[in-house]
This record gives C-alpha cells, sequence and structure tokens, in this order.
C-alpha cells in the first residue's frame, strides 16, 4: 500500500488532498464530510478584508438611514440586539469547526492593504487554527501604481500577518506578476512558509442585452492546471517555502502531476462543488492505483521529481518550449 | 439603596418600571406611546427579567382595541398585566377600560398624552385623550418630568393592587415621552418595595379558573344594575388615602415626596394656579422665581386627578388666596368649562367658598409651547380686578379674544443654566449626536442635563433642532429654548441660513458654530445680510467647520455628527478637551460597538481630526453682504399661502393668528409647489438624442418632478434658450414636439428616473437618456424651463390612449411634491392614480405615511388641473378608513339616484334628448365622462332659470351624474391590522369603491412596527427575533369573495401590469382592491435600488403578481390571471439585498437559516396554489375530456 503521507506548512498530513478554500468549509457537516471522504486539510472559506471592514460600515449605513427623520421615527429596528459580523461568525465557526474534526484547518483570509483588519489573522489563530493562509487578490487598475510599489505592498502586508501570528502563514498569489520568483523569494523572506498557487481571478462577464458587466463565476477544470504545474516546478528547491498547488486538480493525475513538478500538496475545490465530497476518496484511492501500477511507494519519491530542476534541460518549462508547443500544433487535413 | 443616575426619556423611564413590575404587555403603535412598547419588546428579546424573575411575555396585537381586549383576559385570568397608549389608541380602549374598572381589576396603563384628533390630526401632546377617559372609572395619576414618569409608574402599580381600581399613568407626549433627563433610577429592591407581593397574589386569587368557577361580566336588568353599579364607591372613597400611602413609602424610600396636590408657593399667596402633568413644571419654576420677587403667588400640582379628592385639594389651597386660575391642556367646545375647572369650581362651591375668584384657561393644545412667560401673563391676569375667565394663553385668539397677554422677555432660566440648540439636517446624525452628548454630560459629569428634539413635517431634506440644556441647578423647563436666549447655536447645515432666522436664539455674546464649505476666511461674504447684522450686534463668538470635509477624509460620508459633536464640546467647554474627547470616544464605542470596529474607528478618525479644522473668525465690523434671506414662498403665491403657510414653512406658525385658520379643517389644494425645498444635490438631466420617449422615467417619479408632453412646436418660439425638446415619436402625435422636463427645485434626487430609463448610449452604456448632474448650476436655467414647461398645454385626455405607459404619462399628475422619503416606494403609485382617475377622485386616506406626506401642514400635495379639478381628500381615522371611503360612495350613489329620480320631473324644462342623454351617457371612457360633464354644466344653467322649487334641489346633486372614483387609500398596518374588519366588510358590501394598500410590510410611519404583512424572517419593531410567521394573504382572502376585483402588482417588475390593474380596477362596476408592493426606507435598502428590489421580490416567488377579474366568469373564463413567471431566482438573492432580513442573520444565524428554509417553501407553495388556482376551468359546462 502507497505512503501518500505529506507535509505542508510543517503540518504531517495523511495525504497531499486538501479541500481549498470554498463554500464547503462554511459549515462543520460539511467539512466532517470531508474529512470522511479522505482530505487530509481543509483550508477554511476566505474572509475579507472587505467583510471586516465593509460589513461593519453596511450595516452602519443601513440601520442609520432614515433615523431621526420625523418625530415618529428615531430609528426602525430594535435597538437591544447584538450582532455577529461575518469575520466574527467565522471565528466562531473556525473554532466550532476545529473542534469537530481531527484534520488540520487552516484559516484563510484574503485582501490587500495592512491595516486594522489584519487583527483578524491573531483571532483565527486563537481560534485553533493551524496555519493560516493569506490570500492576496488585488487587480490593479489604477494606471500610476508601479509593479514594484505593488510588491513592496505586499511583502509589507505578509510581513505584518507574519508577525502577528505564531502559527505558520502561506501566502496564495495569482499567477499575474512580472518576476514571479523574485515576489515568491521576497515573500519568503517576509515570513510566509508556503506559497499556493494560483488564486483564480473571476471574469466577469458582459450581457449583451442589458449591455452590463456582470459577475460570472465558472468553476475550473483540468486544463487549468498547466499554468500553476509550470510555476511550481520553476519554484520547487529554489524557495524556501513548501507550495501548494490549486486551481485545475480534479482527477488522482492531476494530484500527482502536481507532486511530480514539486507541490506539497494539491487543493482542490471545483471538483468536489462539480462532483460531490465524495470524489476525494475517489481521487485517493485512484492515486493508490496508479502509485501501486507504477511502483510508487510514497509520495516524497515523487515529489519535484519532475521539477525544473530535475527536468534534463531546464527548457520543458521556459520559452523554448513555447516554440515547441507552437510548432507542434497541425491542423486537421 | 444603591441608584443609578441614568439619562434616558419618559417613555423609558415608564416603561422600566411596567416591564419590571408585569407579566404580560399586549401593545400596538402609536405616536408618542410607541416607544415603551418597543423598549419592553427589546428588553423581553434580550431575557431581561421582571422582579419576580421572570421574563414579560410581549405581544402586539391588531390595533389599541385588540390590545385592551388582551389585556382584559390576561388580568381576568390573573396576570400583572399593562399596555401603553396614546390619543386614538386610548380611545379605543375606552369600552374595555370600563369594564377593567367595573370589575375592579388591578393594572396601569402608562399613556404619553397626545390630542386627538378632530379638525385635524396631530401627533403632538396635550389632554384630550386621558380627558376622554374621566368617565371610566379609572383612577388617573399624571407625572410632569421624566423623573415623575419614572416614579409615579411604580406608585400606579402600588396603588392599584392595594384599591383594585385601575390606574391610568400618564405624561405629556412628546414633552416628556421623548424629552431625555438625568433622572435617579429606581432599583429592582424599591420596586420589591413599593409592590406587596401579597396584594400580587390576591390579584392572581381574583382569576378566573375552572378549579373554582364563577361568572364575570353578566348581563344585568333595570332591577340590580343601578345598584350593584353602586357597590364600588366605597372602594373609590379610599383610593386618595391609598395614593398618599404609596407615595409616604417612596418618599422614605428615595426622598422624593409627592402629595395628591402639591402646593409650591408663598404660605401667604393670593394668586395661585392649578394645573397638572409638565405645565406643572414650568409653572413650579415661575412661582419660585417669582416667589423671589416677593410675590405672592403659588401654584398647586394636580398628582392625583382621579378620583378627585375636594378634601386633599381644599387642604392644598393657601388660606391667603383671593384668586385662583384653572388650566386645562384640553379643549371641551360646548362645556362651561374645561375638566379641571369644573372639578374646582364644583369642589369650592359644595364647600360654600366664594370668596376665591376663580377663572379657567386653557393652554398648550398639541404640544403649543408653555412657557414661564406664559405663566407670568396668568398671574399678571390674576392681579386684575375681573380677571379674564375662559382664557387661552400662548395663542393669538383674535377672533373671539380670550387670549392672555404677556410678555415674551421674561425667562426664569437660572444663570448658570446652558442652553445650547442644534440645527441638523434630518439623518446627518446631529440629533443621535446630542442624545450622546446630553448623556455624556448627564452621566459624566455633576451637571443636570436635559435634552429635547424637534423635527419638520417631511421626511427628506428635513432640519432637525436639539435644545439641550445643563447646568448645576435643577432643571425645570418643559418649554423650547426660546428667543435670545441660547448660548451656543449649531447650524449644521449652511443652506439653514438661507432660509430661516436661526441666530434669533442666540444671547449677547453667544457662540455661534457653523458647518459650511467656506473656509474661515471666504465665510463672511457668503452669509446673508441678516445673519451678518446678527453677530455683529449680539457681538457672537463665530466658528466654522467644513465638516463634509472632515466626514469626507475620514469615511463617514455625509455624517457630519460626531465632528460637530466634538466640536460643540470643544467650544463650550464643559469638560476638559481631553476628557471630552474620551468620553465622545467612549459614548462612540457604546453606541457603534456592536456593528463592527470598523465603524467605531471611522468616527474615532473623525473625532480626531475635528479640531485641526475649527476655526474661529474674525468678525468685520459692518455688515457688507447682498444677499438677504430667501422669502419662504414667492411672491406670486396666493394670499392664503403667503400669509399662513408661509410663516409655517419659515418655522414661525406660532404667530399665525386663529383668524387665518380656516374654522372647519378645510385646507385649498395645490400647495407644495409653491414650498421650493431645493434639497437636492443632483438632479436629472435629459439627453434628447437618447430618448426613446418610452415616458418610464416619468412613470416612476416618486416626486412628479420629472414630466413629459408632447406639444405644437410652434410653442417653441417663446421657450428658453436652454430649453430642450426633439421630434415627437408618438405615433397619435406626428410632426410635434416632445420634452421630458425635469423640476429642478422640487426633485429630491433620488435617482429612481435614472434606474428605470432603458436608452443607453450605444457608445458609452454608462450615459442614459437621463443622467444626473449637480444642482446648484442647473438650479436657475431649469426653474425657468420648468415654469415654461409648465405654460404648455397638456394633451387632451380623450386623445389618450391610457393603456400605454408612455400615453398614460402624458397625463397630469395632480400629486406632486409631496414630503415622502427620498425615492419612496408608496407615491408613485399614488400618483398614476391621480393621472389616470384624480380629476374625478375622492379620496379616502388611512392615517400612516400616505396621509403624512398627503395631509401634513404646512403644503400638502395633492393638487388640480387647469379646470379646477383634481382629488379632494381626506383622512379620518386609521382604524375605520374602508368605511369612512364607503361612506363617500354611499353618498354619490344616493345623490346620483336622487338626481336621475328628479331629472324626469324637468323634461319639459330641459328638453327630452339633454334629460334622455344625462340618464343613459356612456361613461367608460374619458370621451364619455367629458361628455357627460358637458350636459352636467349644461343642465346647471338650465336650472338656475327654472322657477321650478326643486330645480336647486337638482342643481345641488347634479354634479353626481358624472362618474366619480372613489378610492381608499392606506398602508398594510391600515389593511391587514387594525382595519381590516371595516376592509372586509366593504369588500362584502358589493359597492363600487377601489382600495390602493400600499405595502411596505411594516409600519412605516410609526417606525417599522411588524404588521400581519411583515414576511417572515424580516426583523421589525416588535419581532425583534425575526418574524416567524409568513404573511398573510389579504389577496387570497379579497378573492374568496369572487365578486372582488383583486390585483397584486409591482411597478418595478411590470409597469405596464400596474397600469393594467389600475384601469381594471377602476372600470370594475364593484368592489376593487390593488396590493402594490411599496419598497420602503425600512427595508434597510439602497433606495435607488427599489425598483431592482420589487423586481427581485417577484421573481423570487415572494410576490407573485396577479389580476382577479370576477368580469371574466361571465365570459366563461378563470377569473384568475397569474401574471408573473415561475420563480427564477433563489428568495435567498431578494432577501438578503434587504437590512430587515439580513440582520437577523448576524443576529441569530440559526433561526436566520431556518425562516429561510421556511421562506424558499413558502414561495414555492405560494406559486403552486397560484398557478393551480390560474389553471383551473371556469367554463358554465364541465371541461370537455
Amino acid at each position: 500500500m502507497a505512503d501518500l503521507n505529506t507535509s505542508y506548512l510543517g503540518l504531517k498530513l495523511k495525504n497531499p488532498l486538501v479541500a481549498s478554500a470554498s463554500p464547503l468549509s462554511e459549515k462543520v457537516e460539511t467539512v466532517q464530510k470531508l474529512e470522511e471522504a479522505g482530505v487530509s486539510a481543509v483550508v477554511m472559506y476566505s474572509l475579507f478584508e472587505e467583510q471586516i471592514i465593509h460589513e461593519s460600515l453596511e450595516l452602519d449605513h443601513f440601520l442609520f438611514t432614515g433615523t431621526e427623520i420625523s418625530p415618529e421615527i428615531t430609528s426602525f429596528y430594535p435597538q437591544s440586539g447584538t450582532y455577529t459580523l461575518k469575520p466574527d461568525a467565522y471565528i466562531d465557526s473556525l473554532g466550532k469547526i476545529k473542534r469537530a474534526v481531527n484534520i488540520p484547518v487552516i484559516g484563510s483570509l484574503n485582501g490587500v492593504s495592512t491595516g486594522g483588519w489584519i487583527k483578524y489573522a491573531r483571532k483565527i489563530q486563537d481560534a485553533g487554527a493551524d496555519a493560516l493562509e493569506l490570500n492576496l487578490y488585488f487587480l490593479p487598475t489604477d494606471l500610476t501604481l508601479t509593479s514594484s510599489v505593488l510588491e513592496e505592498n505586499y511583502t509589507t502586508l505578509v510581513q505584518d500577518v507574519c508577525k502577528s501570528v505564531k502559527i505558520p502563514v502561506a501566502v496564495k498569489l495569482s499567477p499575474f506578476f512580472t518576476a514571479l520568483p523574485n515576489l515568491a523569494k521576497r515573500l519568503v523572506e517576509a515570513g510566509a512558509k508556503g506559497l499556493v498557487l494560483f488564486n483564480r481571478f473571476y471574469q466577469p462577464d458582459i450581457d449583451l442585452e442589458a449591455l452590463e458587466v456582470v459577475p460570472n463565476l465558472v468553476l475550473s477544470n483540468s486544463h487549468e492546471l498547466r499554468l500553476p504545474l509550470r510555476w511550481v516546478a520553476i519554484l520547487y528547491g529554489q524557495i524556501k517555502a513548501d507550495l501548494a498547488l490549486t486551481s485545475g486538480v480534479h482527477t488522482a493525475e492531476d494530484v500527482l502531476k502536481s507532486m511530480m513538478a514539486g507541490a506539497s500538496v494539491a487543493m482542490l475545490a471545483s471538483a468536489l462543488l462539480q462532483k460531490g465530497i465524495r470524489h476525494a476518496a475517489q481521487i485517493l484511492a485512484d492515486m493508490e492505483t496508479w502509485m501501486n501500477e507504477h511502483e510508487y511507494v510514497s509520495i516524497q519519491q515523487m515529489q519535484g521529481n519532475l521539477s525544473q530542476q530535475n527536468v534534463k534541460g531546464t527548457a520543458a518549462f521556459e520559452r523554448a518550449n513555447y516554440m515547441k508547443v507552437l510548432k507542434s500544433f497541425k491542423t486537421l487535413p | 439603596m444603591a441608584r443609578r443616575m441614568v439619562t434616558i426619556d419618559g417613555n423609558e423611564a415608564a416603561a422600566s418600571v411596567a416591564h419590571r413590575t408585569n407579566e404580560i404587555c399586549a401593545i400596538y403603535p402609536i405616536t408618542p406611546s410607541s416607544n415603551m412598547g418597543e423598549f419592553a419588546d427589546d428588553w423581553s428579546a434580550v431575557g431581561k427579567k421582571n422582579i419576580w424573575g421572570t421574563v414579560p411575555l410581549v405581544i402586539e396585537m391588531q390595533s389599541e382595541g385588540g390590545a385592551a381586549g388582551a389585556v382584559h383576559g390576561a388580568l381576568q385570568t390573573g396576570a400583572l398585566t399593562t399596555t401603553f397608549t396614546a390619543s386614538q389608541g386610548l380611545l379605543l380602549m375606552i369600552p374595555n377600560m370600563f369594564k377593567i374598572a367595573g370589575e375592579l381589576t388591578s393594572t396601569v396603563f402608562h399613556v404619553s398624552a397626545r390630542t386627538v384628533a378632530t379638525h385635524a390630526l396631530s401627533i403632538f401632546g396635550d389632554h384630550s385623550d386621558v380627558m376622554a377617559c374621566r368617565q371610566t372609572g379609572w383612577a388617573m395619576l399624571p407625572s410632569g418630568s421624566v423623573q415623575e414618569a419614572h416614579d409615579m409608574a411604580l406608585i400606579a402599580q402600588a396603588a392599584t393592587l392595594e384599591t383594585r381600581v385601575p390606574f391610568l399613568h400618564f405624561f405629556d407626549g412628546f414633552r416628556t415621552s421623548h424629552q431625555v433627563e438625568k433622572i435617579e433610577e429606581l432599583a429592582d429592591d424599591d420596586l420589591r418595595a413599593m409592590v406587596d407581593d401579597e396584594l400580587v397574589r390576591a390579584h392572581r386569587a381574583r382569576a378566573l379558573t375552572p378549579d373554582k368557577p364563577v361568572l364575570r361580566g353578566t348581563a344585568q336588568n333595570p332591577d340590580v344594575f343601578f345598584q350593584a353599579r353602586e357597590t364600588v364607591n366605597p372602594f373609590y372613597t379610599v383610593v386618595p388615602g391609598i395614593v398618599q400611602k404609596a407615595m409616604d413609602k417612596f418618599a422614605t424610600l428615595t426622598g422624593r415626596a409627592y402629595h395628591l396636590f402639591d402646593y409650591i408657593g408663598a404660605p401667604d399667596a393670593e394668586r395661585v394656579v392649578i394645573l397638572m402633568a409638565s405645565g406643572g413644571e414650568t409653572a413650579e419654576a415661575t412661582v419660585r422665581y417669582l416667589l423671589e420677587k416677593g410675590e405672592k403667588v403659588g401654584v398647586i400640582r394636580v398628582r392625583l386627578y382621579r378620583p378627585f379628592s375636594v378634601e386633599h385639594f381644599l387642604a392644598a389651597l393657601p388660606k391667603t388666596i383671593k384668586s385662583l386660575a384653572v388650566l386645562d391642556r384640553t379643549k371641551e367646545p360646548g362645556a362651561n368649562g374645561d375638566p379641571l375647572y369644573l372639578d374646582v369650581t364644583s369642589a369650592l362651591f359644595e364647600n360654600g367658598i366664594k370668596d376665591i375668584k376663580v377663572v379657567g384657561g386653557r393652554y398648550g393644545l398639541s404640544s403649543k409651547e408653555f412657557t414661564p412667560t406664559m405663566v407670568k401673563g396668568v398671574f399678571d391676569e390674576l392681579k386684575k380686578a375681573e380677571p379674564k375667565n375662559h382664557f387661552v394663553v400662548g395663542i393669538n385668539d383674535d377672533v373671539t379674544h380670550s387670549s392672555l397677554e404677556y410678555d415674551p422677555s421674561f425667562s426664569v432660566e437660572h444663570p448658570e443654566t446652558v442652553r445650547c440648540l442644534f440645527f441638523g439636517l434630518g439623518s446627518d446624525g446631529t440629533v443621535g449626536a446630542n442624545k450622546n452628548s446630553i448623556k455624556i454630560i448627564g452621566e459624566e459629569t455633576e451637571n443636570n442635563a436635559q435634552g429635547y428634539f424637534v423635527y419638520d413635517s417631511k421626511k427628506a431634506g428635513t432640519m432637525t433642532t436639539s435644545h439641550l440644556r445643563f447646568g448645576p441647578k435643577p432643571i425645570q423647563a418643559p418649554y423650547l429654548i426660546t428667543a435670545n436666549t441660547a448660548n451656543f447655536v449649531a447650524v449644521h447645515q449652511f443652506t439653514f441660513l438661507e432660509r430661516y432666522d436661526l441666530l434669533k436664539y442666540t444671547q449677547p455674546g453667544a457662540v455661534f458654530l457653523l458647518n459650511s464649505i467656506y473656509s474661515k476666511d471666504e465665510i463672511w461674504n457668503e452669509l446673508p445680510q441678516e445673519v451678518q447684522k446678527d453677530i455683529i450686534e449680539k457681538k457672537l463668538r463665530f466658528y466654522v467647520i467644513n465638516a463634509y470635509d472632515v466626514a469626507e477624509k475620514t469615511g463617514m460620508g455625509a455624517r457630519i455628527n460626531t465632528i460637530m459633536q466634538t466640536c460643540f464640546f470643544a467650544i463650550s467647554g464643559i469638560l476638559p478637551r481631553d476628557e471630552a474627547i474620551e468620553q465622545i470616544k467612549k459614548a462612540i464605542k457604546k453606541t457603534y460597538g456592536k456593528r463592527g470596529e470598523a465603524v467605531v474607528q471611522k468616527n474615532y478618525a473623525a473625532v480626531d481630526q475635528t479640531l485641526a479644522n475649527l476655526h474661529e473668525v474674525k468678525v468685520p465690523e459692518k455688515v457688507t453682504s447682498k444677499l438677504a434671506r430667501r422669502s419662504p414662498v414667492p411672491e406670486a403665491a396666493p394670499e392664503f399661502v403667503k400669509k399662513v403657510l408661509g410663516p409655517m414653512i419659515a418655522f414661525e406658525g406660532d404667530s399665525v393668528p386663529v383668524s387665518a385658520l380656516p374654522v372647519d379643517g378645510t385646507f385649498p389644494t395645490g400647495t407644495t409647489k409653491w414650498e421650493k425645498r431645493n434639497i437636492a444635490m443632483e438632479i436629472p438631466v435629459w439627453e434628447p438624442d437618447l430618448c426613446i420617449q418610452c415616458g418610464k422615467c416619468v412613470f416612476v417619479c416618486p416626486h412628479a418632478v420629472i414630466r413629459h408632453n408632447v406639444y405644437d412646436k410652434k410653442f417653441l418660439e417663446k421657450a428658453p434658450t436652454t430649453f430642450k425638446h426633439m421630434e415627437s415619436k408618438f405615433k397619435e402625435f406626428p410632426g410635434m414636439a416632445y420634452t421630458v422636463q425635469v423640476a429642478p427645485e422640487d426633485c429630491t434626487g433620488c435617482s429612481l428616473c435614472i434606474e428605470a430609463c432603458p436608452a443607453k448610449d450605444k457608445t458609452n452604456p454608462s450615459r442614459k437618456a437621463i443622467n444626473m448632474a449637480p444642482q446648484p448650476t442647473l438650479r436657475e436655467s431649469e426653474a425657468a424651463n420648468w415654469d415654461f414647461y409648465l405654460s404648455l398645454p397638456k394633451v387632451d385626455r380623450t386623445m389618450l390612449n391610457l393603456g400605454t405607459i408612455k400615453n398614460s404619462q402624458l397625463l397630469e399628475p395632480l400629486f406632486e411634491f409631496s414630503g415622502a422619503c427620498s425615492g419612496c416606494g408608496e407615491t408613485p403609485y399614488v400618483k398614476l392614480l391621480t393621472q389616470l382617475f384624480g380629476d374625478r377622485a375622492i379620496i379616502a386616506n388611512a392615517t400612516g405615511c400616505s396621509s403624512i406626506y398627503g395631509g401634513n401642514l404646512p403644503t400638502t400635495p395633492y393638487t388640480f388641473n387647469k379646470d379646477g379639478r383634481g382629488p379632494a381628500w381626506s383622512n379620518s381615522l386609521f382604524e375605520d378608513n374602508a368605511e369612512f371611503g364607503l361612506g363617500y360612495r354611499l353618498t354619490l350613489d344616493k345623490q346620483m339616484e336622487y338626481a336621475r329620480d328628479m331629472l324626469p320631473t324637468f323634461v319639459n324644462e330641459l328638453g327630452a334628448d339633454l334629460v334622455d342623454s344625462l340618464l343613459k351617457a356612456d361613461q367608460t371612457s374619458e370621451l364619455g365622462i367629458k361628455q357627460q360633464r358637458e350636459r352636467v354644466a349644461a343642465l346647471k344653467q338650465k336650472l338656475a332659470k327654472s322657477k321650478n322649487p326643486q330645480a336647486k334641489n337638482l342643481a345641488a346633486v347634479a354634479d353626481a351624474l358624472v362618474k366619480k372614483s372613489v378610492w381608499i387609500v392606506g398602508g398594510d398596518g391600515w389593511a391587514y391590522d387594525i382595519g381590516y374588519g371595516g376592509l372586509d366588510h366593504v369588500l362584502s358590501t358589493g359597492r363600487n369603491v377601489n382600495r390602493l394598500v400600499l405595502d411596505t410590510e411594516v409600519y412605516s410611519n410609526t417606525g417599522g412596527q411588524a404588521s400581519k404583512s411583515t414576511p417572515r424572517g424580516a426583523v421589525a419593531r416588535f419581532a425583534a427575533q425575526g418574524k416567524g410567521l409568513s404573511k398573510k394573504d389579504l389577496g387570497l382572502m379579497a378573492i374568496a369573495y369572487g365578486y372582488v376585483y383583486v390585483a397584486r402588482v409591482a411597478m418595478g417588475y411590470s409597469d405596464q401590469h400596474t397600469l393594467k390593474a389600475f384601469l381594471e380596477a377602476e372600470s370594475f362596476p364593484g368592489p376593487s382592491i390593488i396590493i402594490a408592493y411599496s419598497h420602503c426606507i425600512n427595508h434597510g435598502i439602497d433606495m435607488v435600488k427599489g425598483l431592482d428590489q420589487q423586481k427581485m421580490a417577484v421573481q423570487s416567488g415572494l410576490w407573485p403578481l396577479y389580476r382577479y377579474d370576477p368580469r371574466l366568469v361571465e365570459a366563461g373564463q378563470n377569473p384568475l390571471l397569474l401574471d408573473s413567471k415561475e420563480p427564477s431566482i433563489p428568495v435567498e438573492q431578494y432577501m438578503y439585498n434587504e437590512t430587515r432580513f439580513r440582520m437577523l442573520t448576524q443576529s441569530n444565524e440559526d433561526r436566520a437559516e431556518a425562516l429561510l428554509k421556511l421562506s424558499t417553501e413558502d414561495a414555492r407553495s405560494r406559486w403552486n396554489f397560484y398557478s393551480q388556482l390560474a389553471a383551473m376551468h371556469y367554463g358554465g359546462q364541465p371541461e370537455e375530456k
């Protein structure tokens, strides 16, 4: 029987299959099902900087709007109620989940700027999280914002968050950086113990009838694995941090490829949302079958074996490969 | 005993004792008592227990009548039970009050006394409601201050248990109920010490129980009823003694001594006044002042009004008294005097006391100010050999000349008392911040403190005034801060200075703080000359801050409250600055902490950045401004508007004399047009190049400020240069010009029109055919364009196909510029009603938002067309609106019948053709109605010349021959709850009346209490835990009659459907009801997106649209037409876009989740039910297989 053990952020995991941040971690029951299905750790759904700040402001706005507008209307809602805002509900929920399962639970914060909200990193730690994933999700639209300033902001934020907690911090990144390896190195220097590659930006769509831009959520597919696969392979061994691969992990093959590229864990959400939580068990079973058939005894055995370091001729992951691919494309006769 | 000093209002003070000394509260909202019920509900919702360790059960009923019934039942089964009410609510309780007293049942009702509606409704305070209960057999215990409202609530509770006589504890609505004051809070041990558990057990022992069965409430005959009625006498005889005993016990506990008649004054007083409630505070303060001046005066404050203890009253009278003025705060027309006067005179007469000159006077109706200067006026009158009797004080009665003169400059306020006035914009947070300030001063300093808050009549762009007093001496001043007495005046909205004289309140050397976009160097030249003059002459210390800028930079948006509050503390020096800032921050944490850290932090930032932006202005020596304060109404306004409404608009209504006012409450319509409020920061601007002339913007506008018209191009010759127009695209009106025009000074800037506009610029879809732009730069040119637009001829109604939106919107709205909230979801429906039927509509309006924006002075929105025709409107009550409207119909039907009966008898004079055509007129179209009006005009002309003695009678009812449209309009509080019985009955009569239910799913006007329309899962007042049960299906209940036209509409989903329903309902020759989804500021939504919410309500299945038209049955068709599509979005998507639902997820997530699930099932089952109903076979014969 193949040994699927791996380690990530210093956590000993029974296999490399980790549930990434998704609505599946919103409830204790579904996290328990994830555990039953075999996932080795779960990343909580993300607590957004916007939620921490804006939910509070929004509640305040609507409780305030229209008050004191007439002698008969001083306010609209009962005054003595207490509100559990999303951030507090998140902390509460994390604590409940942690107590309900035996697998490690990784908290997730999503934000871009340093500020008061990062105190929730400490709250996540205090609620029992085994690690923290910091999701840097920012779309630069300002023409005056340079990449160096942006990267500097990121490293400062990571530094601030890492300083505020004792649990390991992983940073989840988007692929859209001019010099990703350099940024990765600086983030690790700022305290990150792991990098999670990559974030998926949810791209809005256009409604042709209404002439409006509309939000549109499209789940990932296996084809999307290639992008993180390449960058995991490039970074593996070059930086002193664990790598988690996410985006496009749908099958056992996807997990195995992730391991071979150099990831410590492979994270998945879309596949479980589409096929159900039990699909995790199937992936694990398929992995074992494949490893047995190919006489792999452990995950460690394959981890990074096809990373850039180990592939003969590094061109496979670099520009030369691009030419090769283009030339290989043949139109149908 | 350890007691806290707390700074609270009178409602909280009374409710605090009531909630702790009762087991059941049956409540119903009515201003100004609603807050007592809300406090009770809130406290029970968070598990606050009474002194016996159990959480009181709070239940909202369908009316005050219902509340009283539930109270009666609960009392009869042995629970300690109470309720809170006022005004009409108290009147509805009277039948039960007779019963409760007749059965010698212990209870206390707490009443914030409010004016009973007569010639007009008033939400403000006087004693007309409680005085209407004198005959019920209840003891009546008034209190005059917040502390007394707290104390007397307990004394009443103790006394009712011992006497078995029920107690009406009352205090002045608003003046005491809403006044914030520093008081000593009674501890639970005080309550336990006063309330004897033995008596509680005795109350329970009298309960109805099958274990010890008795029968109570028999029907009695002439043989014994009378005698039985006299059995209670001994119980009343002992009440005064027992109340005094309770007061004495209370005094030993707290040190506050009360007596049945408290005399304050010189032992050898010659002139005395007697009165009760908050007026007693003013009179007492005045007497104390006059005593220091050596005057021989005194005041008797009535504590126990019923039973009226003649013995105690006489004992309270100083032996030296020569003249006595009895002051009543109510009016009983036709009586020989008002109630207290009659009690006093009969007491003196019965005891043979004839050497006192007794006069009666009336003061303070509807919270009319009652000040020391008026009390002094009364004392001065008593000096006269023949003082005026049956006088009024506080107004200028120039008709019957009953008013007293007084010196307005007289003041009794202690020089160490500081008086501050703050003028804010409704919803800028000024009132809330001042409530915090007065709490800080009251609770963090040794000062006594008082706060009172005044609002104007509109719900958008209102001015709020906060009156704050504090100082080392006790504050006995239940009246507003008067002219020339304020030490500090803050104006939070610069434009107020252009409209109102606010510096008249400042005393010489006072501080004037102004929020303005102008800097300390620019501000002087921007001030109106009247303001400059006051600043110079009164030597005011003038400070300026750009609070908008600080608010913007600190994320506070338009809320300048914290900033202005910081300025106040910084300038006034009540506390050292650092300590003041610390206390403000503490108050911020307390007020906003529950809403999250970000809110607290942004407020902290605003505090921290304030002082650097606060500047004292160096005041020049001369007036330099060319600007003058604006007249409240333009010169062109009608005389009545200028003389009567103008002063009211300028907050000078107190100066209007009796002779200027209508004798029967009848006012002219069409007056909002004269009150140019200019409250919009931005207004819509029309882009003809994109416009498709659909009329949707006009349709949705809540304030009728955007209109469109087609007209002959020849009129453009005189158009202002900036007047926009384009070629008409109406197929009915080719070759004509078309314009969309905005009323820039009446628009509230809600931008619903922009949301509704479907026409987008193809190269820049964010640009529509109308877009918002800053108002100030457009104001002048667009005002001229608006005036020109109004001069254009309107399209002939008979030429229009009213079934299309664009055509229907060519009709002139006869409801315009109301005081409703910006973006109101109700008013577009009301406006549509007036467009379609306004020239022949007569409207019965239930009390509520629609009666307030429809009929609250100074100006009212219903108006008339060029022929002088328009809606006639009236408000009877909250509970009787359907019956009231039915009355209209009965008259119209009867008069039409009478006219029709008479017509044939005039055939020789009128000619057979005219008589015949009048009798057989087809009035189903606009043309038919027009022709009938012409016939009636001809009829009247002929009748005027007739010598037939019946001619005048026929002429008097001839107008009834023209079809009238009766509309009964109101909100869900009326239709689902308090007025449902009447509404149901009126439906059952089959009479041709139309009901429009403006369904906001909550009592909007009284501040958001739950109604039976409130949907499951929504948080509301009286539903603090989220409403657990689904809303009542009013439409379905009406459908059940089978002969009622029923429509459920939501214009945000389909304007066409709404239009169709209105037309069908009105044309249906029987009862109709339209239930209209009305988004509301109560829902906690971005009002700009109100129409989107309407759409989502329908798409989610929670608000399916339908029409039920009984006429279809005659054609063998199913009368139910389900007009919306199958639910297409999750209920959650609709609900959680609104704070009322979303906040439950934050306060009780599990319950929110459970209620969401049930709501989802509601939507589905409702859809399934209606779709099956709509699919049923309705033909006369069985459906063919």
